[in-house]
């Protein structure tokens, strides 16, 4: 059983327009590393400096990772990963 | 070009003037590839600020499993800019993430009680480039409208 990694649609032009695909790693670190070597590109899209950009959320088992370690958060096979971009913005400052 | 069905139009507005001066925000969901927007889903702005909006991450995560299990996207999302124009400001297009999407910016400037005006636009936001689109307000999506929706969805199954 493999890790599914749900991809939101406009990082789909990086998995070829897969809406889903399988990750391996026993981190979300390794995860992401992982998706980089399948999916080259993907991995800028979500982590800089070594931390979840600030307007991605990542779900391993419906729980956002910022509040359960962070890219050390452990997965193991069967679990989901969901990656969504924030809905977020404001006026001009 | 937006197709909106008054109700909906009237609803966001009325959202964007309750929570006025901060800013308002939320979804219209539709069938996929039906271009239709149907089910109004307010949401709460986590950020309570009158410059900026945001989801909270857990309401974003259930709102998008709700969407995912009713074969639903995202077709309208929407929030209100509460002193200014509403045009999408250099944040909203940086962190615009739905290309699919029609983002519909409401401005309370003027119109934050009944009386005054309220600007009601929308917008393509993809790869960071900026296309205002007609909205064109109708009582109600035809038969046809929902029929064509609806082939199209079959179509996109198959």
């Amino acid at each position: 059983m493999a890790i599914e990694v749900r991809i939101p649609t406009i990082l789909r032009p990086y998995t070829g327009g897969e809406r889903a695909v399988d990750g391996t790693g026993a981190t979300v670190a390794e995860l992401v590393e992982q998706l980089e070597v399948d999916h080259p590109g993907i991995k800028e899209r979500l982590i800089d400096n070594d931390v979840v950009r600030r307007f991605v959320n990542i779900y391993v088992n419906d729980e956002d990772i910022r509040f359960t370690g962070g890219l050390a958060t452990p997965v193991a096979d069967g679990n989901t990963i969901v990656i969504l971009p924030a809905v977020a913005g404001g006026a001009p400052s | 070009m937006l197709t909106i069905d008054r109700a909906t139009q009237d609803a966001i507005i009325a959202h964007a003037r309750r929570d006025h001066p901060d800013e308002a925000c939320g979804v219209v969901a539709g069938a996929i590839g039906s271009d239709l927007p149907t089910r109004f889903i307010p949401m709460i702005n986590a950020a309570m600020s009158p410059t900026f909006y945001e989801f909270d991450s857990g309401d974003l995560l259930k709102l998008y499993r709700e969407m995912d299990d009713n074969d639903e996207e995202p077709v309208v999302v929407y929030h209100s800019h509460t002193a200014t124009e509403a045009y999408p400001s250099r944040t909203d297009i940086n962190l615009a993430g739905e290309p699919g999407a029609h983002y519909v910016l409401v401005s309370t400037r003027d119109g934050a009680h009944e009386s005054g005006p309220v600007d009601f636009r929308s917008y393509r936001i993809v790869d960071g480039t900026v296309t205002e689109e007609e909205v064109q307000v109708v009582d109600g999506y035809t038969d046809t409208a929902l029929e064509e929706a609806e082939s199209t969805e079959q179509k996109a199954e198959h």
